[in-house]
């Protein structure tokens, strides 16, 4: 589709550009203009020893003062334009609203001044409305969830997290579905928007830090404001998508029942469109948790903020713990949300007493009250020290608050499982050897080679294959947006963070892709392979970064696997989803003709589902570009190493030109890969 | 609960009897920043709930440990309590510039910040803390990436140690890589535990890792005043950074500079507050050996130390 708007956009060049453009997409001359800059890149890279130094890296005299500009322009939009007055004016109306929440979940000193409510109230109130929702299973689920969270000792964090969450993903998703419609509606929105979503979701966590926090207010509003802008695309692509793809019967069927606009939208267009609606809900809410240790350094209460400090005292046992909440509460508001969207409105016979249609509201309403009352009630009446507290009213305490030496966290037992497994001979063993293998052997000789190379060698090879696999336009982009990089004067830097990111991208591919194809096989595994990526998309990263390194040492074998459990969701959710789609004749058809499985699956199957498949490549490669800034925790030497030293003394135009740096080769390949994907799509006529 | 209800019964008494001092003090709450080291958190609340004690709302809010200045410059947040001067410097002299902080006097306490090791490392190496010792058994430090060289882990690079040039300038054996926080640090120190392996780590004093990892710092030549500026200081007549770090940085307190006509009686305290370092290790204890939340740990450490904090209130406050 986008490919047909920009053929027929009028303003797209000449007569003679376009002869140019179709004179490049011609087969044979782009494999000529394909193997002959594949050629220059060799020949410069043999010949690297005689080349001049200008050639091999851009020269430093020639580099643009990028940070003082972008410091400068920072600056006069900010202050100058009073960019600042508005953002905190729009920040101040946010944390009223947030501030309300706060004060309702966990009691913050805020209007409307309330006390904070009993984890009793909140766990039995889940779980009725996961059962008025989706039935005990779902009740069980919710209610359990808040139990874990009190007897496990977070009650409050989980409160303080939830404060936000419950504030942001409902933003998010409305925000998200507006402008989903807006693209919908408008080419020209749509063409504008696309681009930016990307650089969001591309943009280094550390490149948000700072503004967040000089326009947003360090704190809860910072916070929220840094989880929409990455939960936002998402839901406005799937939106725009599910939009565009209503079927016109019943378009027509709304036309003719005499739909206002409003309801066509309303009645016709969004229902038609729920199924990817909810897949853009769903990601809004593993976003959002996703972010929520993230976000802990910009002022995001609770958990994240929790797991930090246990991770800071090194205490793995407890940020495990946390880890697992953080899933919990995202399962239990994906699942409910997907409910309470599906559930069909109830009917009752003429007659059925009130009491009866609204028996779950009643419920619910009744055990707040009444557990409240008990709770708090019965707390404020006996001042009693702790230690004297007789056995009832212990119960009645504890139903208003579990105490930290009450609380059956298991976090020393943990460390000390810990420990005891890697101090095993054989563990150490098979970890070291994995280490020095695939580090001496594989990383770092793959490493130094792409450092070895010519700058413009790499140019050329990338735009290539930029041109070779997405067309004309994406091979002239890759060729401006390396060249941008070059210019930014962070090489070296980019090119290991490339190699991280193409490492650990490469690896997920191998073992992601069987992994996929082995699950689809039957319903239940496929169903449970993507629970298994929701939990990993949202267990904080964090938790997993310091096991790695126990076992793998500060080197660059962790830093591949911390980034390669992210890129395997989106590889292995989009394989499951690409063959799960394919058309049940045309696996039929294969079957009669006599077809293996082998052949089946190569000759059928995995043909059409490659374009869904490249959709998730450009994920994880997105996926690998976030993580592999994050994986500075554990120590690297690219790009994130170096925003970190820009923190230290606020270095905001600094940070700007390495954060560009990491989006102008981000962009490159989500470029190039969606071209690919869109022709191939059309070529088999799956749009 | 009840804990709570009895401090708060204190505080509340306590509030009373100064109320006459707080009384020119905004009801605003006094926003403290928490970052994710335990001394630093336990301070925090420790500090907030003197504030309280005085009639005062207090807040806390987590943020990221370098950007905080940019946050108290604006306003944002009030005060700063643990600027290290290794680690923080930087960040805070360059909001200092920009201006809308300022200085609000030193901890007693003094901070150190170099190479370390932990105890087992010498028994394989005997001729250790010092650093020529080191440097003989530079191969005892080798890790599978570094060939014979030995490995020195430092701290992340936004600390700004220099590590690398030090190496350099002693013309040391020595690779070295740099952790990315230092929970990467912590991990590194507890995998070599198990087998009792040899490491040499960048490591901090005042720090909870002492209590858990005995250990010593690595002797170097000593600090001399422009070892980072000029060639000709530290034994490398020719090299920077040829010295250990000072053996006694600073550790301040920030505030904005609005606290003080705001609140004046908390900034009049916040200037009059001076921990030691013992005081900081046992706050970091109680959390991260005696696993108390950091609210409680403030609570027992200020009424197991009364004479040490109630000397900066206000005079006939208590």
């Amino acid at each position: 589709m986008a490919e047909i708007a920009t053929n027929s956009r009028p303003e797209d060049g000449t007569r003679q550009g376009a002869g140019i453009r179709a004179l490049l997409e011609e087969p044979s001359v782009a494999r000529g203009v394909f193997w002959s800059l594949l050629g220059v890149a060799a020949l410069l890279t043999v010949l690297r020893p005689w080349l001049p130094d200008g050639l091999v890296r851009i020269p430093e005299a020639l580099l643009m003062p990028w940070r003082d500009w972008i410091d400068a322009a920072f600056d006069f939009v900010a202050f100058d334009l009073g960019l600042i007055h508005v953002t905190r004016f729009l920040s101040g109306i946010l944390e009223f609203v947030l501030d309300a929440v706060a004060n309702i979940l966990y009691g913050r000193a805020r209007w409307p001044r309330f006390e904070a409510l009993p984890w009793t109230v909140v766990a039995s109130v889940a779980a009725i409305t996961g059962y008025a929702l989706g039935g005990w299973r779902l009740s069980l689920l919710a209610g359990g969830t808040f139990v874990w969270a009190a007897v496990i000792g977070q009650w409050k964090w989980t409160m303080e997290t939830m404060s936000v969450i419950l504030v942001a993903a409902p933003l998010g998703f409305t925000i998200g579905l507006l402008i989903g419609i807006w693209c919908w509606k408008s080419k020209r929105v749509e063409e504008t928007v696309k681009p930016l979503l990307l650089v969001l979701q591309v943009l280094p966590f550390f490149s948000y830090l700072l503004p967040a926090v000089i326009f947003f207010k360090v704190g809860p509003t910072a916070a929220t404001v840094a989880t929409v802008a990455y939960s936002l695309p998402p839901m406005i692509l799937m939106t725009t998508l599910g939009l565009k793809k209503v079927s016109p019967e019943v378009v027509e069927a709304g036309k003719m029942a005499g739909c206002s606009r409003w309801q066509m939208l309303r009645y016709v267009y969004l229902p038609s469109a729920r199924t990817e609606i909810l897949v853009g809900l769903n990601q809004v809410i593993m976003l959002c948790l996703a972010m929520v240790v993230l976000t802990a350094a910009i002022g995001m209460p609770g958990l994240g903020a929790k797991l930090l400090e246990a991770m800071g005292s090194f205490k793995l046992g407890r940020s495990f713990e946390i880890g697992i909440t953080i899933v919990l509460l995202a399962v239990v508001l994906d699942r409910l949300s997907k409910a309470w969207v599906v559930k069909q409105p109830e009917h009752f016979e003429k007659g059925t007493p009130w009491w009866k249609r609204n028996i779950f509201p009643i419920m619910g309403v009744a055990a707040f009250v009444i557990l409240y009352l008990v709770a708090r009630g019965v707390a404020e009446m006996d001042p009693m020290p702790f230690d004297e507290v007789s056995f009832p009213s212990w119960l009645v305490g504890i139903m208003d608050e579990v105490h930290r030496k009450e609380s059956l966290s298991q976090g020393r037992e943990f460390d000390a499982s810990i420990k005891a497994f890697l101090s095993l001979d054989w563990v150490n063993a098979i970890t070291y050897a994995i280490r020095y293998v695939v580090n001496v052997y594989f990383l770092i000789p793959t490493e130094k080679a792409l450092l070895y190379l010519p700058t413009p060698a790499v140019i050329f090879v990338i735009t290539a294959i930029a041109y070779r696999i997405g067309g004309v336009i994406p091979g002239i982009l890759a060729l401006i947006f390396f060249s941008i990089v070059a210019q930014l004067g962070y090489w070296d830097r980019a090119m290991l963070t490339l190699h991280s990111v193409f490492m650990a991208t490469f690896i997920a591919l191998l073992l992601g892709v069987p992994m996929a194809i082995y699950s689809v096989r039957k319903e239940k595994r496929a169903k449970f392979m993507i629970l298994l990526c929701d939990t990993f998309q949202t267990f904080p990263s964090y938790v997993y970064l310091l096991p790695a390194v126990m076992l793998f040492g500060i080197s660059p074998v962790t830093v591949i696997i911390s980034i390669l459990i992210y890129t395997m969701v989106p590889v292995i959710r989009y394989t499951v989803e690409g063959l799960r789609n394919v058309p049940p004749e045309l696996t039929e058809a294969a079957d009669m003709s006599g077809a293996t499985r082998w052949q089946k699956l190569t000759k059928v199957q995995l043909p059409l589902a490659l374009p869904t498949m490249a959709v998730g490549l450009n994920q994880a490669l997105v996926f690998a570009f976030f993580m592999v800034i994050i994986a500075e925790f554990i120590g690297t030497r690219d790009l994130g190493q170096e925003m970190r030293r820009t923190l230290a003394g606020t270095n905001l135009g600094w940070n700007f030109v390495l954060g560009f740096s990491v989006v102008f080769m981000a962009l490159t390949f989500d470029i190039a890969i969606n071209a690919w994907a869109e022709k191939r799509r059309k070529l088999l006529g799956l749009d | 609960m009840k804990t709570k209800l009895i401090m708060s019964a204190a505080a509340m008494a306590l509030a009373s009897a100064t109320a006459s001092f707080a009384a020119d003090d905004s009801a605003d709450p006094i926003i403290i920043p928490i970052h994710n080291w335990s001394s630093q958190i336990v301070m925090s609340h420790a500090v907030g709930q003197i504030f309280e004690s005085m009639g005062n709302n207090v807040e806390f809010v987590t943020t990221d440990s370098q950007a905080v200045y940019e946050s108290v410059r604006l306003g944002d947040v009030t005060l700063e309590l643990e600027v290290w001067e290794g680690a923080f410097g930087q960040s805070f002299r360059t909001a200092l510039e920009k201006g809308g902080l300022h200085d609000a006097g030193d901890h007693n306490a003094v901070t150190r910040e170099d190479w370390w090791y932990p105890m087992w490392t010498k028994d394989a190496c005997p001729g250790l803390p010092s650093w020529e010792a080191l440097n003989d058994c530079a191969a005892l430090f080798a890790t599978a990436e570094t060939g014979d060289k030995g490995r020195y882990l430092d701290g992340p690079v936004d600390w700004l140690k220099h590590g690398k040039e030090r190496v350099e300038a002693l013309g040391m054996d020595f690779v070295v890589v740099n952790a990315g926080s230092a929970a990467a640090l912590w991990a590194e120190i507890a995998a070599a535990e198990a087998d009792k392996r040899p490491v040499v780590v960048f490591n901090w004093t005042p720090n909870f890792a002492e209590a858990v990892w005995p250990g010593e710092f690595v002797e170097f030549p000593a600090w001399e005043d422009g070892c980072d500026t000029d060639p000709s200081k530290g034994p490398n007549p020719d090299a920077l950074y040829d010295c250990g770090n000072p053996a006694d940085g600073y550790l301040k307190k920030a505030a904005w500079d609005g606290m003080k006509d705001k609140w004046p009686n908390a900034y009049d305290v916040l200037t009059k507050i001076s921990f030691t370092n013992a005081q900081i290790a046992e706050m970091a204890r109680l959390v991260d050996i005696e696993e108390m939340e950091p609210e409680e740990a403030a609570e027992e450490w200020l009424s197991a130390n009364e004479d040490v904090w109630k000397g900066w209130l206000p005079e006939g406050a208590s």
